[in-house]
């Protein structure tokens, strides 16, 4: 009872119940430190304090804002350097320290490179060639997804899946000299999972799939060509990481036609793989300055004023989606007597900044 | 003294806890019960003289009772062990229950053959390989999915890729498909010079391991060979 007596002086007069205090305007700012409005038992009340502390942070906000833009300008104005601007702190920033993230100078990833399972595709030495199959039921959305993925990669012909058992479609494709294996997995009418199986030892990722929109569903979207696409991998920072993109850049050509201006994007943000296929093309844009900005202390505006810049433009064509791995195991599928390199617990969750791939 | 009518008039009319009411019929639970319907004739409990079949870890053995062990619970049900071969726990069935009445022998062996059947299915699908369902737990479908709208919010994938694309146009990646003035080209590093410094921040994990990226695309094979050292050092000069 005392606590909320001393809040509700200082406090809005909303609630208006008789707990007016004469005492303990001068705790009010002491009473911050050791108050948090989660103390109040008072529904009302806290949300009420709550309320009032953030306006507060608000005002506090937007008057920093205010003054770090004036010091700017001045600064501008007078003709030296504006005070360097803070770095805004994001989750990639306060990433987890983790000792696999690869090194650009690792002798003993070269070495491994050069002894895996893709290498011998990533050299040229041999062309890929994708089976894709499904589960054994099929989805609504299943096929007209699989017809983008033909589409996406060169090289890839799908095969229905009768109910043959996935160990025998491995043996299979490897007679038939197939490079992997892509299984499309459907749970509730829509894919949701996929399995990429390295060929004819090669390990075995799980990728559980969301977010898919096909072609069809996106604005303006563009036609793929058959030209052979660029690959863009993008943050596979550790060693799990680099092999999983070595694993996806095996799956595509190595020999990109530059003509057909087409590029896959693999981007990997915390985690997740986002796919995205573009076709691009270079402007030469010309970008004019206003003259009502302040023009004089500004001698490096003065050269971007009247020059054009190379912008990329893109259009987007193929399906987009996003990948998570679940697991990573070595040797072809096999869920029993196969050898586990890397397996999602939902204990690795537990914190917001550590990342694995 | 067995008094089966009034077991059975106790039993059906009053309550009976095996005794399981569906829309489309009276099913009796008991684990003896041959039928499995609940019926004067198939009530375990209503009749002193009953036999059943029943399964043990894929072994079948015929169970009988007779009212001349009424009295000692313990000792009520005989057990014979059946053979696997369906021929002969038939003729088993016959020899035991020889002077029967006719409906019990056929309800036995009826029970007996579609249980045969059963277990001729099951060790069949045991062969074969099913999908296993895993289920997550619904916190965590939702956090992923938070977490991934986030993560999507973060990468900016368009100004990424088209920043990657035009990097390899620097880079001279394409060659001469596209025909840039050299001029431009300069004005555009000097640009970048000066815009170098906002832009840090927003990836400066990819500077770093930007140099060794170079590996993961396609074209670099054929440029470098393997080792992609001297790029590192390049790139690092930007």
């Amino acid at each position: 009872m005392a606590v909320k007596r001393k809040k509700s002086n200082t406090g809005d007069m909303i609630v208006p119940c008789g707990k007016e205090d004469s005492n303990s305007t001068e705790k009010k700012s002491n009473g911050k430190e050791h108050l948090l409005p989660s103390m109040i038992k008072n529904k009302e009340k806290r949300s009420a304090v709550h309320a009032q502390l953030k306006h507060q942070k608000k005002l506090e906000k937007r008057k920093k804002a205010k003054a770090r833009e004036a010091d700017e300008k001045r600064a501008l104005e007078i003709g030296e350097e504006p005070p360097p601007r803070k770095i805004p702190r994001t989750i990639e920033n306060t990433r987890e320290f983790d000792e696999t993230i690869c090194k650009p100078d690792d002798e003993e990833l070269f070495a491994g490179n050069d002894g895996d399972e893709f290498s011998s595709i990533l050299k040229h030495e041999s062309t890929s060639k994708i089976l894709i199959t499904t589960c054994r039921f099929n989805s609504t959305r299943g096929p007209a997804f699989i017809s983008e993925l033909l589409s996406v990669i060169p090289n890839a012909h799908y095969y229905k899946r009768g109910t043959y058992d996935l160990k025998k479609i491995v043996e299979y494709a490897t007679n038939k000299d197939f490079t992997s294996i892509i299984v499309v997995h459907t749970n509730r009418r829509e894919p949701d999972a996929l399995l990429v199986i390295g060929l004819p030892d090669g390990p075995t990722a799980h990728f559980k799939l969301s977010k898919l929109v096909l072609r069809k569903d996106i604005k303006n979207h563009g036609n793929p060509t058959s030209h052979q696409p660029e690959l863009v991998l993008t943050n596979f920072t550790t060693r799990l990481g680099h092999r999983i993109g070595r694993l996806i850049q095996s799956l595509f050509p190595q020999d990109p036609n530059f003509r057909g201006r087409q590029v896959v994007t693999f981007h990997n943000q915390r985690d997740f793989i986002f796919f995205r296929h573009h076709r691009y093309i270079f402007e030469s844009k010309e970008s004019k300055q206003s003259d009502s900005k302040a023009t004089k202390g500004k001698d490096t505006m003065d050269e971007k004023s009247a020059q054009e810049k190379t912008v990329a433009r893109l259009q987007e064509c193929g399906p987009r989606f996003t990948l998570k791995l679940i697991s990573l195991q070595q040797g072809t599928f096999d869920t029993k007597g196969g050898e586990y390199e890397w397996v999602h617990k939902p204990e690795m969750d537990t914190s917001r900044r550590r990342f694995f791939l | 003294m067995q008094h089966d009518e009034v077991i059975w008039q106790v039993i059906r009319h009053n309550h009976c806890s095996f005794m399981a009411k569906i829309t489309t019929g009276i099913f009796c639970r008991n684990p003896y019960n041959v039928t499995g319907i609940c019926n004067r004739s198939s009530c375990p409990l209503a009749n002193s003289r009953y036999a059943t079949i029943r399964d043990h870890e894929g072994i079948f053995y015929l169970y009988m009772k007779t009212i001349e062990r009424s009295h000692m619970p313990n000792k009520l049900w005989e057990r014979v062990k059946l053979p696997r071969n369906y021929e002969k726990a038939l003729e088993i069935i016959d020899k035991h229950m020889m002077y029967w009445p006719k409906f019990l022998v056929h309800k036995t062996k009826q029970r007996l053959t579609k249980m045969t059947q059963i277990r001729i299915r099951m060790r069949k699908l045991a062969l074969k390989t099913r999908e296993k369902i895993m289920t997550t737990p619904r916190k965590e479908k939702k956090r992923e999915a938070r977490r991934e709208e986030k993560a999507e919010k973060a990468a900016v994938l368009d100004k990424s890729i088209e920043k990657e694309l035009l990097e390899r146009l620097k880079r001279g990646v394409y060659g001469d498909i596209y025909n840039f003035p050299v001029k431009e080209y300069n004005k555009v590093l000097d640009m970048d010079g000066l815009q170098a410094a906002s832009e840090d921040e927003e990836e400066p994990e990819i500077e770093y391991v930007e140099g060794y990226e170079e590996l993961e695309e396609e074209d670099d094979m054929e440029d470098f060979g393997g080792l992609a050292i001297e790029e590192a050092g390049e790139d690092d000069d930007n």
